[in-house]
C-alpha cells in the first residue's frame, strides 16, 4: 500500500495553476527525490499533501483521503520540513527537537521515556548532540538545518516530506543527511524529499518526480530521469554524465537558450 | 533544571506578598495585625468595613488585572512570535477605552454605574470581532497586526473626538484621568463585574501552552505538528479581549505591563513560550500589585495614576533591555 498518494492534484493560485494535474504515489522503503526548476511548485505540492493549502485532487495518506485524517493523527503519520528555517525564541535545540513529539503527547502531559528516547536518537541521527543545550536561534545556517531535521526525525513519522533539507549544508553534511533519509528508507519509512543536487538527488534517492511548471515532467528511476533530453526539457542545462562504483554523478556544465 | 522548578513558586510568593503589603496600605493606618484581624473576622466592624469594602477589592482587582495584562502580553508575544506583541496591539485596548469615553460623554457613566465598565467590554469584544473580520480566521500574524494597528488608530481617534467635542473641560479631563488608569475606590462591584470575564480569559489564554510551543517553529510547522491555527486564533484573540477587556472595563488602560513583564520573565523560564505563560501571569500581579503599592506610598494625597507608575517604571526597563540587546547583536 502507497503511504502517500496524490491523484490529479491540482493547486491554482488565482487563474493559473501552480501545481497542475500531479499523479504519482510513494511506497514504505522509497526515498523519492522531488526535483525541478525555481518555481516549478516542489514547496506547493508538498504544503497541499500535509492540507496546509486548499486543493483539488485527491491526496490519500496511508490509503486514507487526506480530509479524514483529523490533524493530531495526521501529524503522527506525516512529518513535514519546511523551507523556511524559522525558530522564533532562543530555545535550547534539546527543547526545539522535542517540539516534535507534540503529535504523541497529550496536552500537558511531560516527556515520556519513549519521548526522551526519540528525541535522543533524533539529535544522534542529525549529529546535533553536541550543542543539544546551546540556543537554536545562536547556531550557523547549517546546523540550524540539522536541528530543524532532528525536530522532524523526533517526531518518528512513518512518512517525510523534507523541503531543501540539504540547502546550505556543507559537502560533509549534506552526504550525511541524504544517508539518513536512506536509513529511514531502510526501516521501511518513506520520503519525499526536494533538492536542487542532481548528483545526490540521483544517489540517494529511489526514484525522481521531476516538476515543470506545475506539470510532472518525468518520474521514474533517477538515470531515466536524469537523462540529457530531460534536464535541457526542464532546466534549460547541458550536464556532464558519470559515475563511479556508487552511482551516477551529474554535474549541470553549460546553459541551452531555446 | 532546579532552579526553572522554582520559579512559580519564587513568583507565586511575591506575589501574595504584595497582594498583602496592598491589603495593609491605606490611610486609615491600622497596625497590619488588627487589619488583618478585622478582615478575617470582622470583630472592629469600622477596621472590617474599610479591609473588606475598600482595600480587599482593590488589591483583588491588582491581582486580576495585573495577571491578565501579564498573561495575554505573553500569549499574543507566543502567538504573533514578536516580542513587542502587547494587548494593546490588537486594539483590544484602545476600543474599550473609547467605549468607556462614550459612557462618560453620553452621561450614562453618570447614569448608571454599570454602564462605563459594560460599554467598555462591548468595545473591547466589538474590536475583536472587526480586527478578526479584517484579518480573516486563517490569516498570518502580519495582517493580524496590521489589523490590530488600524482599530486602534481608529479607536485612538474616535477617543480625542470624543474628547475634542466634550462640552466642559471638567467632562475632558475626568476622561483624561480615567484614561490613565487607576485601582482607587473600586468596589466589589467591580471586582463582580471584571472577575469572571477576567478569569474566563485567562482560562482561555493558558490553553494556548501546546499551540505557542509548536509555533516556535512558524506557522507550517505548527499546523504539520498537528495544530490547528484557527483555534490558535480563537483562543488568543478570545482570551484578551475577556482578560484584558474587563480589565480596562474598571481600571483603565493600563500600560506596559502586558510588554514589560514577559520580556522580563522570558529568559528566566529558558525562552520557553509555554512555562511563560503561568510566569508572565504571576509577574503581571505582582508588578501591578507593587505599582499599586507603591502608588499609595509615593503620593497617598495626590492619587498618583497607574497606568503612569506602570509606564514610569516600565519604561527604564525597557530601556535597560533594549541596551542590552544591542550589546548582544554588537
Amino acid at each position: 500500500m502507497s503511504l502517500l498518494a496524490l491523484d490529479r492534484l491540482t493547486v491554482r493560485r488565482g487563474p493559473c495553476p501552480v501545481v497542475d494535474d500531479v499523479s504519482f504515489a510513494i511506497r514504505a522503503g522509497e526515498v523519492v527525490g522531488l526535483i525541478g526548476p525555481n518555481g516549478a511548485g516542489k514547496t506547493t505540492l508538498m504544503r497541499a499533501c500535509l492540507g496546509l493549502i486548499p486543493a483539488e485532487g485527491r491526496v490519500a495518506i496511508t490509503g486514507r483521503p487526506l480530509a479524514e485524517l483529523a490533524p493530531a493523527e495526521r501529524a503522527r503519520i506525516v512529518a513535514y520540513l519546511p523551507q523556511e528555517r524559522e525558530i522564533a525564541w532562543p530555545i535550547t535545540v534539546e527543547a526545539l527537537v522535542a517540539l516534535g513529539r507534540h503529535p504523541h503527547r497529550r496536552p500537558g502531559a511531560r516527556l515520556s521515556a519513549a519521548d526522551r528516547a526519540a528525541v535522543e536518537t533524533a539529535l544522534e541521527m542529525a549529529e546535533v548532540s553536541a550543542f543539544r543545550t546551546r540556543p537554536a536561534t545562536e547556531l550557523s545556517g547549517g546546523e540550524r538545518a540539522r536541528v530543524l531535521m532532528a525536530r522532524a526525525l523526533a517526531q518518528e513519522a512513518p512518512l517525510l516530506l523534507a523541503d531543501e533539507p540539504v540547502a546550505g549544508l556543507d559537502p560533509a553534511h549534506a552526504l550525511d543527511l541524504m544517508e539518513t533519509l536512506g536509513h529511514l528508507g531502510a526501516e521501511g519509512k518513506a520520503v519525499l524529499v526536494s533538492l536542487h543536487d542532481l548528483t545526490l538527488a540521483a544517489r540517494h534517492c529511489t526514484r525522481l518526480v521531476l516538476l515543470r511548471a506545475g506539470r510532472l515532467l518525468a518520474e521514474g528511476p533517477p538515470e531515466a530521469v536524469l537523462s540529457p533530453a530531460t534536464l535541457a526539457a526542464a532546466y534549460g542545462v547541458s550536464a556532464f554524465h558519470a559515475a563511479d562504483a556508487r552511482g551516477p554523478i551529474v554535474v549541470p556544465t553549460g546553459r541551452i537558450r531555446p | 533544571m532546579t532552579p526553572q522548578r522554582l520559579v512559580l513558586p519564587l513568583l507565586g510568593a511575591v506575589t501574595l506578598a504584595l497582594f498583602v503589603a496592598s491589603l495593609l496600605l491605606g490611610p486609615a493606618g491600622a497596625p497590619a495585625g488588627r487589619s488583618l484581624a478585622a478582615l478575617l473576622t470582622g470583630d472592629n466592624p469600622a477596621l472590617a468595613l474599610v479591609m473588606r469594602e475598600i482595600r480587599l477589592p482593590r488589591a483583588l482587582l491588582g491581582l486580576g488585572i495585573g495577571a491578565a495584562l501579564g498573561l495575554a502580553g505573553a500569549a499574543l508575544q507566543g502567538y504573533l512570535r514578536n516580542p513587542l506583541a502587547e494587548p494593546g496591539l490588537l486594539g483590544v485596548s484602545a476600543a474599550a477605552a473609547l467605549g468607556a469615553v462614550l459612557a462618560f460623554y453620553t452621561g450614562l457613566a453618570a447614569l448608571l454605574p454599570l454602564a462605563l465598565p459594560l460599554m467598555a467590554l462591548g468595545g473591547a469584544f466589538a474590536a475583536t470581532l472587526l480586527v478578526v473580520g479584517l484579518a480573516g480566521v486563517a490569516g498570518g500574524a502580519l495582517t493580524l497586526i496590521l489589523a490590530g494597528v488600524a482599530v486602534s488608530s481608529l479607536a485612538g481617534a474616535l477617543t480625542s473626538l470624543v474628547l475634542n467635542l466634550s462640552p466642559n473641560p471638567f467632562a475632558a479631563s475626568e476622561i483624561m484621568f480615567w484614561l490613565l488608569g487607576s485601582l482607587a475606590d473600586r468596589s466589589w462591584m467591580h471586582v463582580t463585574l471584571a472577575g469572571p470575564f477576567i478569569l474566563a480569559g485567562m482560562g482561555l489564554l493558558l490553553l494556548l501552552a501546546r499551540d505557542l510551543e509548536a509555533l516556535t517553529l512558524g506557522e507550517d510547522a505548527a499546523r504539520s505538528l498537528g495544530i490547528p491555527l484557527g483555534r490558535t486564533r480563537a483562543l488568543a484573540l478570545g482570551g484578551t479581549a475577556a482578560a484584558v477587556g474587563a480589565g480596562v472595563a474598571v481600571a483603565g488602560a493600563i500600560g506596559f505591563v502586558g510588554l514589560v513583564v514577559p520580556h522580563l520573565l522570558r529568559p528566566v523560564v529558558g525562552h520557553s513560550p509555554s512555562r511563560l505563560l503561568p510566569a508572565a501571569a504571576l509577574g503581571g500581579a505582582s508588578f501591578l500589585l507593587a505599582a499599586d503599592v507603591a502608588a499609595r506610598l509615593i503620593a497617598p494625597e495626590r492619587d498618583l495614576k497607574l497606568g503612569v507608575l506602570t509606564a514610569l517604571v516600565g519604561a527604564p526597563f525597557f530601556l535597560r533591555l533594549v541596551w542590552t540587546t544591542r550589546r548582544r547583536l554588537a
